[in-house]
């Protein structure tokens, strides 16, 4: 019992942090929670110390994650059967477990403190603050962060004329990709005649490789509630919809107990806090469809009917849900209005560049060794969020390209490393701010393929509805799968750098306007690659299956027969102690004899464009091996 | 199945846009939607079956055949893609012996993508069932499917 006597004078209840995002609980983050709930109390540690089960904290690459406040100790990588150790040496005896440390990428250093570990100190948390730090399933973990202070500001001490124009004053502008003023588009639908007013929130974030509204909607529910109801008061809505992607269960669970928590709280409902404003919410869950992020197409889903965008004007804040004015924000967006509303407009214009004030929210993934969550002031460069925050690339690979704003978005190469990131730069880059994905690649990508890829996406995605998109994708799509398949042609890079422009131009909805952009910065900042697949049936990086081959090197080659059993078509010939030979006309270029073909050994090879010479038939490993 | 439904539907009398959650309710329950339960949709609805049709088959979440016991989705997200998920998607459909979008003979198993699980970090990432596997290899793949195999929920 001394020891809890211990514990608690030194911590005066001190809480366990472990982080329930989508991507830690996939990694066990639920059994390392319960298991430190049992510990607590076996160890009679409760009076102590609580376990609280938060959102995304980000640093989703270390995950789980587990960390102690207010000590301040991150644990990384924590799994169910580290946790009587967690429990026994940190908890009871004060020791911290150092093997869980986070170790610097560069000196292995371990760093105890997540302070000090650059991918959090270089990043400003401002709208991501309570992410990571707070129950997301109980509001008053929300409430003791300052939660719906301002919401109490502004329905109590604030006209809705005077809320829009403070969303004005603080420069903010739509997160969702567009960068529309947030101030100017809540005015409009304010002054759109009519009494039936809605206010949507948007959380279809179907970007792939995208997770930064599924973060916040897991980590912090009522910031995005808050925000919204600030939006609808401001416009003067009654009825709103969260429409949620239904391929992210836990954030739409986490948005109905925090929806529910808030009506109990009178936050949401009738006359809410006394204010004599009601409003409520409803969550409408999407069915696949990445085109129902754009607006009008959302709209058409929320009424029940095929999700296709119609031609604006009339702009929604005019006509939107069932023919009523309808305003519509990101959850970033609407998770930043409480964040403006408390520091005030101008504190909050501080932060980030002239023209893009406050600060940018990126799902960093890819080839980069820190992926997660990362907030940064508008302006921060590429270099800094990949190299400092991201910290860099690893296993030793050069960085080849940045993709940011997913399929919609540019392909920028290394020379663009220094450009600041906000919306004007990266649109006269080629790429948009977009909703902030951003994905890193190295050598080990080929350039052509990764324009394919996001090209079968949105070809798949596009509704259909328009031909420069329903056409133009396809064709685009087409040259693109021909090129990588050694089909290419002289005149392809003229006719796809055409297509991509008649599809952006003519297109009617954002979807077909941005398909383009993954085409035609790729021919921008990486037209040798195309040229080398087209010219010399190439692939430099040494991905387009059909033009690579796989040869087993005979001066390496054991006869081990590992690859002969694996491989799937029998296109290996040889026998023990002979040295195997791939039969090139029945190889299928499926890579398995490279992976199974024993390290120590590395006998197999992948080129492309060239021919390695090697017997013919099996002929005997060098006796001297 | 007819009591079933109307259970299902009667929350939504009156609802306008109510089609699409009508639709997951149903789905939900019956793990695909059967052409009589379009029908009877329909007839709640007072909406003509090809209109029920058009928004079902736009929509990726609906089917309209069964599933297999054992779900497989597999994540073709741009950091998947980026870390191999291509050769992932691959060998799960040799292994199993059916292309994405299709169910095996003996409905053990139904193959599907999704766009993007958001838990890049974890790239390549598949699900079976509700279960998330992550830093997927074609080695782990295998060990999957010779544990899997014979497991049905069913």
């Amino acid at each position: 019992m001394k020891h809890v006597e211990d514990s608690t004078h030194i911590n005066s209840r001190g809480t366990v942090f472990v982080c329930g995002g989508t991507g830690c609980i996939s990694s066990k983050s639920d059994q390392v929670r319960a298991g430190l709930d049992g510990e607590i109390t076996r160890l009679g540690l409760a009076k102590a110390f609580e376990v609280k089960f938060t959102g995304c904290h980000g640093f989703c690459q270390q995950g789980p994650i587990v960390h102690l406040e207010p000590e301040g100790i991150l644990y990384t990588h924590v799994r169910p059967e580290d946790v009587r150790e967690i429990a026994e040496s940190h908890l009871r005896d004060g020791k911290p477990v150092e093997r869980l440390f986070y170790r610097d990428q560069v000196t292995g250093a371990p760093i105890p403190y997540h302070r000090d570990i650059e991918f959090y100190e270089k990043q400003q948390r401002v709208v991501l603050h309570n992410c990571g730090n707070i129950d997301p399933e109980d509001i008053d973990d929300y409430s003791a962060s300052g939660g719906y202070e301002s919401m109490r500001k502004a329905l109590l001490e604030m006209t809705p004329e005077q809320v829009i124009e403070e969303i004005k004053h603080s420069g903010l502008r739509g997160r969702g990709g567009a960068g529309f003023p947030t101030g100017l588009k809540w005015e409009f639908c304010r002054k759109a005649p009519g009494q039936e007013k809605y206010m949507v929130c948007n959380a279809d974030e179907g970007d792939p490789g995208a997770f930064m509204d599924r973060s916040i909607l897991e980590a912090d529910p009522h910031s995005v509630i808050e925000g919204m109801t600030i939006a609808a008061y401001a416009i003067g809505a009654t009825t709103g919809y969260i429409y949620a992607r239904a391929e992210y269960p836990l954030a739409i669970r986490r948005l109905r107990i925090a929806l529910s928590q808030a009506q109990q709280h009178g936050l949401l409902g009738h006359s809410i806090l006394g204010s004599g404003f009601d409003f409520e919410v409803e969550i409408k869950e999407g069915a696949g469809a990445f085109v129902c992020g754009e607006e009008t197409a959302l709209m058409a889903s929320i009424e029940g009917k095929r999700g296709m965008p119609r031609p604006r004007p009339p702009f929604p804040a005019q006509s939107g849900l069932w023919g009523k004015p309808t305003n519509i924000n990101n959850v970033k967006t609407l998770a930043t209005i409480p964040v403006i509303i408390s520091l005030g407009a101008e504190a909050f214009a501080r932060i980030g560049t002239a023209e893009s004030k406050g600060t940018a929210i990126f799902a960093l993934t890819g080839k980069v060794a820190n992926d997660g969550l990362v907030e940064v002031p508008m302006g921060t460069t590429l270099r800094t969020i990949i190299y400092e925050i991201g910290g860099g690339i690893p296993d030793g690979k050069r960085f080849k390209a940045v993709q940011t704003g997913g399929p919609s978005g540019g392909c920028l190469p290394a020379e663009l490393l220094d450009l600041p990131v906000d919306y004007e730069t990266l649109t006269q880059a080629g790429s948009i701010m977009g909703s902030g994905g951003m994905i890193v690649v190295d050598e080990d990508t080929c350039i052509v393929d990764f324009a394919r890829f996001f090209l079968t996406f949105t070809q798949a995605e596009s509704c259909g509805k328009c031909a420069p998109c329903r056409v133009g994708t396809r064709k685009m799509l087409d040259i693109l799968e021909r090129i990588t398949r050694g089909g290419g042609q002289e005149g392809d890079i003229d006719k796809l750098q055409q297509l991509a422009e008649t599809v952006r131009d003519g297109s009617l909805c954002a979807l077909g306007g941005t398909a383009p952009n993954p085409v035609l910065t790729t021919l921008r900042y990486f037209r040798s690659e195309y040229e080398e697949h087209i010219r010399n049936q190439r692939c430099p990086a040494l991905v387009c299956k059909d033009l690579v081959s796989y040869y087993i090197l005979p001066d390496r080659c054991q006869g081990c027969m590992i690859c002969l059993r694996n491989c799937p078509v029998g296109a290996i010939r040889g026998d023990k102690r002979l040295i195997h030979v791939i039969d090139q006309s029945k190889c299928t270029h499926c890579g398995t004899c490279l992976d199974v073909c024993p390290p120590k050994f590395g006998a197999v090879t992948k080129v492309s464009g060239e021919e390695i010479e090697v017997p013919h038939d099996p002929i005997p490993v060098s006796p001297s091996k | 199945m007819t009591q079933e439904l109307a259970e299902i539907l009667a929350p939504y009398k009156g609802r306008r846009g109510s089609l699409i959650p009508i639709l997951q309710a149903v789905q939900a329950k019956l793990g695909y939607l059967p052409e009589e339960a379009v029908v009877q949709i329909a007839r709640f609805l007072g909406t003509p079956e090809s209109e029920i049709y058009g928004v079902l088959t736009f929509y990726a979440q609906f089917r309209t055949s069964p599933v297999g016991r054992n779900l497989v989705t597999v994540c073709r997200g741009t950091a998947c893609h980026v870390q191999g998920g291509a050769r992932i998607l691959a060998e799960v459909e040799r292994r199993l012996g059916i292309k994405e979008a299709e169910t095996s003979p003996d409905m053990e198993y139904s193959l599907e993508t999704v766009a993007c699980l958001g838990c890049c970090a974890l790239a390549p990432t598949m699900v079976i069932n509700t279960e998330v596997h992550g830093q997927m290899t074609t080695k782990k793949v295998a060990e999957l499917f010779s544990k899997t195999k014979g497991e049905g929920q069913g």
